[in-house]
């Protein structure tokens, strides 16, 4: 009888020490997690994030694998893509190698996540900026891309504009915001539509294609992307009505300002490099230039805060030669001659060509 | 000549009289049957005819056999491709060994194996990725089968030897791919750009090789005396198989990686393999609990009567009978924690499905052809699956599960 009840008694004593040692140390855990609160934000102002990615000696970039133009894959398994660029500049600026990037693939579910736990140093993963995001994410840089929902209409469904969207059928992705836009544009305007809808985005443009839908709805750079993957690409129209705003742009974590900064100052450094005529091939000429902007861009005349941010002065011109400029960067994707698709720049040009593009100075 | 003649004539075989019989007793032996058969058959040519059809010449295979190392491994890194090769190849040696050890079924899985890597090292196609190198080392590992079945021959090698070699190889293999920091050899490659088949291999074996142990202390666990282990086992065994997979693996990619500090974080997918390990202990648990009390109590009682401790009955007595009843079952939930692996897809991670996916998205016009990948994949799959299954039944028939219980 004893040998049974020992395990339960030992068991027990074991149990009791713990709750006791348990009990003993709750006050001191309260006392302690108010002093971390503390230490927290005021390390965080810090460089907590640059530090680690001088460190570490790559930048961890959250990216994907799988949207056509913005973050895939070659043939080799390298990753490409408009986003992968711009996290390619933020490398080349800091340790002069734009292969000095790590790529984590995030689900939609991982980002905020990623960056709230900032598990990546920098969120390059075709992000809108939205109000709560900004507040709950991390630090949104600045807008790299105007993206918005679209409707794209095949020429065999008769519809030609907007007001004739009444009864259609739509094909469309569920649970997205793109599905939510949809539902709010047509109760605006007193139009009924039937939705078709799937969870895999190829899924919704095979039967789009294959005319289950007289529309289908995304975000316009995704509907270029599909069309020209179209067997008849001519037969299929994107209309000019944009139904939401959807600015893409890199984040990073809460908490660094100077890792912030430099993020902005590269993205800036990479619009400016376009509107001064600065690119991946002339770079090094233009550092003779005699436009003292570009002289300035460049780090050829004075400083104008990249040392104070602990960067090269030249920071900007390794970016730009390792990716090219803003417009190089698009182009190479979505330009006419695009490995991805065309886009027609639109929204997405400099201001100086009535665009949204734009830049503060380097002064 | 015309000699030769007769002597075909008599050589020609009779018509086989079991063909008409056979299709009069099974398609036509009644009113219904013939009916079934006029309306079945033509649906089942047709569909015959325009799957192959479309398989043939519909079909743009492109998608599949472009990109033959991104299937295998994903995004790792080409120039260090050699390392996936020897870790690979430390597994073939290994197989041949236990095949020169132990032969039977692992006789079948080696000879397998020979003859695929065969079948690619001799492939009459031009490939870019297929060229001579990699034709070698594919031969290569042909031959590496063979000196492992012959080293596996040697008499004074034990069995032993061959379980350690198990053991010490998977993590040889992992260190090779994963490297080291500040290495020039073997420079650190990080799991973010492992994929393919490397990673659904490496959940799957690792989910399995983890999880049975795990799963056989909790079902110990669940039936010891110890109110406080019978308590634990339960709980954890419950709540896990109380919910779904993706919510053990959004768990631990998302929720643990909020609550732990950022110094101690923990590889992605390694959260992947523990969420998938603990998903499929807690199962294991139940099918070997299920064996353990299938065993007699009398059993238990003729140890201890000659004198064996609970360890020794545990060990020698219950447990193999235990475990040989459950096989089926076992193998079964090991064959649906291979196709659960599929899943990680939804954390990020580029397993088989999830690069298939970054394939079709790497080019507009691959978006038309994810029938065809999607196919493959789905083919890929069922060929692992069927062969485990194979192996199990292989296995019971060599315990003799349904005959001697």
């Amino acid at each position: 009888m004893f040998r049974k009840t020992l395990p339960v008694i030992a068991v027990l004593i074991v149990l009791s020490v713990i709750m006791a040692a348990c009990g003993g140390v709750e006050t001191v855990t309260v006392v302690e997690t108010v002093i971390v609160e503390k230490e927290v934000p005021a390390a965080a102002v810090e460089t907590e994030i640059f530090d680690r990615v001088l460190a570490r000696g790559k930048v961890v970039c959250g990216g994907r694998t799988d949207l056509t133009g913005f973050g895939y894959l070659d043939a080799d398994g390298n990753n490409i893509g408009f986003d992968i660029d711009l996290c390619r500049a933020v490398a080349a600026a800091v340790f002069g190698d734009p292969n000095a990037i790590e790529v984590v693939p995030l689900t939609a579910a991982d980002r905020g996540p990623s960056l709230q736990t900032a598990e990546v140093d920098l969120l390059s993963r075709n992000v809108t900026w939205t109000a709560s995001r900004d507040s709950q994410w991390g630090n949104f840089t600045t807008v790299m891309f105007y993206d918005g929902q679209g409707f794209m209409i095949s020429k065999a469904s008769g519809i030609t504009s907007t007001d004739e969207f009444d009864g259609a059928t739509v094909c469309v992705t569920t649970g997205t915001t793109t599905e939510q836009n949809l539902a709010d544009f047509f109760r605006q305007n007193g139009m009924t539509y039937e939705a078709v809808s799937f969870e895999e985005t190829a899924a919704v443009y095979s039967a789009y294609e294959e005319g289950r839908c007289d529309i289908t709805t995304s975000d316009k750079s995704q509907l270029a992307s599909v069309r020209s993957g179209f067997a008849a690409p001519d037969d299929h129209i994107i209309l000019d009505i944009t139904i939401s705003k959807e600015p893409l742009t890199p984040a990073v974590p809460h908490g660094d300002d100077v890792w912030f900064d430099i993020v902005k100052m590269v993205m800036y450094g990479l619009v400016n490099a376009e509107e001064l005529g600065v690119t991946q091939a002339n770079v090094e000429e233009m550092k003779s230039s005699e436009n003292i902007n570009t002289l300035r861009l460049l780090g050829q005349e004075g400083d104008w805060g990249y040392t104070d941010l602990g960067l090269d002065a030249t920071a900007l011109a390794q970016a730009i030669s390792a990716v090219g400029n803003y417009g190089e960067i698009y182009n190479r994707y979505m330009g006419p001659e695009g490995i991805a698709f065309t886009l027609p720049r639109g929204p997405n040009d400099l201001w100086s060509n009535g665009g949204l593009i734009y830049a503060p100075p380097v002064k | 000549m015309a000699a030769t003649e007769v002597v075909q004539e008599t050589k020609r075989p009779p018509q086989p009289p079991g063909l008409l019989k056979w299709i009069r007793d099974n398609l036509f032996s009644s009113w219904g049957n013939t009916l079934l058969t006029i309306v079945l058959l033509p649906i089942t040519v047709f569909i015959l005819f325009s799957s192959i059809r479309w398989m043939f010449v519909g079909a743009d295979w492109r998608v599949v056999t472009q990109f033959p190392l991104l299937y295998t491994v994903g995004q790792y890194p080409r120039d260090e491709i050699w390392r996936v090769g020897i870790g690979l190849s430390l597994i073939i040696f290994m197989l041949g060994a236990s095949w020169g050890k132990w032969g039977g079924l692992l006789r079948s899985i080696s000879i397998a194996f020979s003859i695929v890597f065969g079948v690619f090292a001799l492939l009459p196609v031009q490939h870019p990725e297929l060229d001579l190198g990699m034709r070698l080392y594919l031969g290569a590992n042909v031959l590496l089968i063979l000196v492992g079945y012959w080293i596996g021959r040697i008499q004074y090698l034990k069995g032993g030897h061959i379980v350690i070699g198990w053991s010490i190889t998977p993590i040889l293999a992992i260190l090779f791919l994963s490297g080291f920091e500040n290495s020039s050899t073997l420079p650190a490659v990080g799991t973010t750009l492992w994929g393919g088949l490397l990673v659904t291999f490496l959940l799957a074996a690792g989910g399995i090789v983890l999880s049975f142990p795990i799963g056989i202390a909790l079902a110990l666990g669940r039936r010891s005396s110890l109110p406080v282990v019978s308590a634990f086992s339960t709980i954890f065994i419950e709540a896990i198989r109380g919910v779904p997979l993706i919510t053990i693996l959004f768990m631990f990619s998302i929720i643990l990686a909020l609550f732990l500090p950022s110094e101690s974080r923990i590889d992605r997918l390694v959260r992947s393999l523990m969420a998938v390990t603990f998903f499929s202990a807690a199962y294991s648990a139940e099918n070997v609990r299920g064996g353990l009390q299938a065993v007699p109590h009398g059993q238990i009682e003729a140890a201890k009567a000659v004198g064996m401790s609970n360890f020794q009955t545990m060990l020698f007595i219950t447990m193999p009978q235990a475990l040989r009843a459950v096989l089926p079952a076992i193998v079964g939930q090991f064959i649906s924690l291979f196709k659960d692996t599929t899943l990680v897809v939804i954390v990020g991670i580029n397993d088989f499905l999830g690069i298939g996916r970054s394939i079709i998205n790497s080019d507009p016009e691959f978006m038309q052809l994810q029938v065809e990948v999607y196919l493959f994949i789905a083919v890929v799959y069922w060929i692992f699956c069927y062969l485990m299954s194979l192996a199990s039944r292989r296995l019971e028939a060599a315990m003799g599960v349904s005959s001697r219980l």
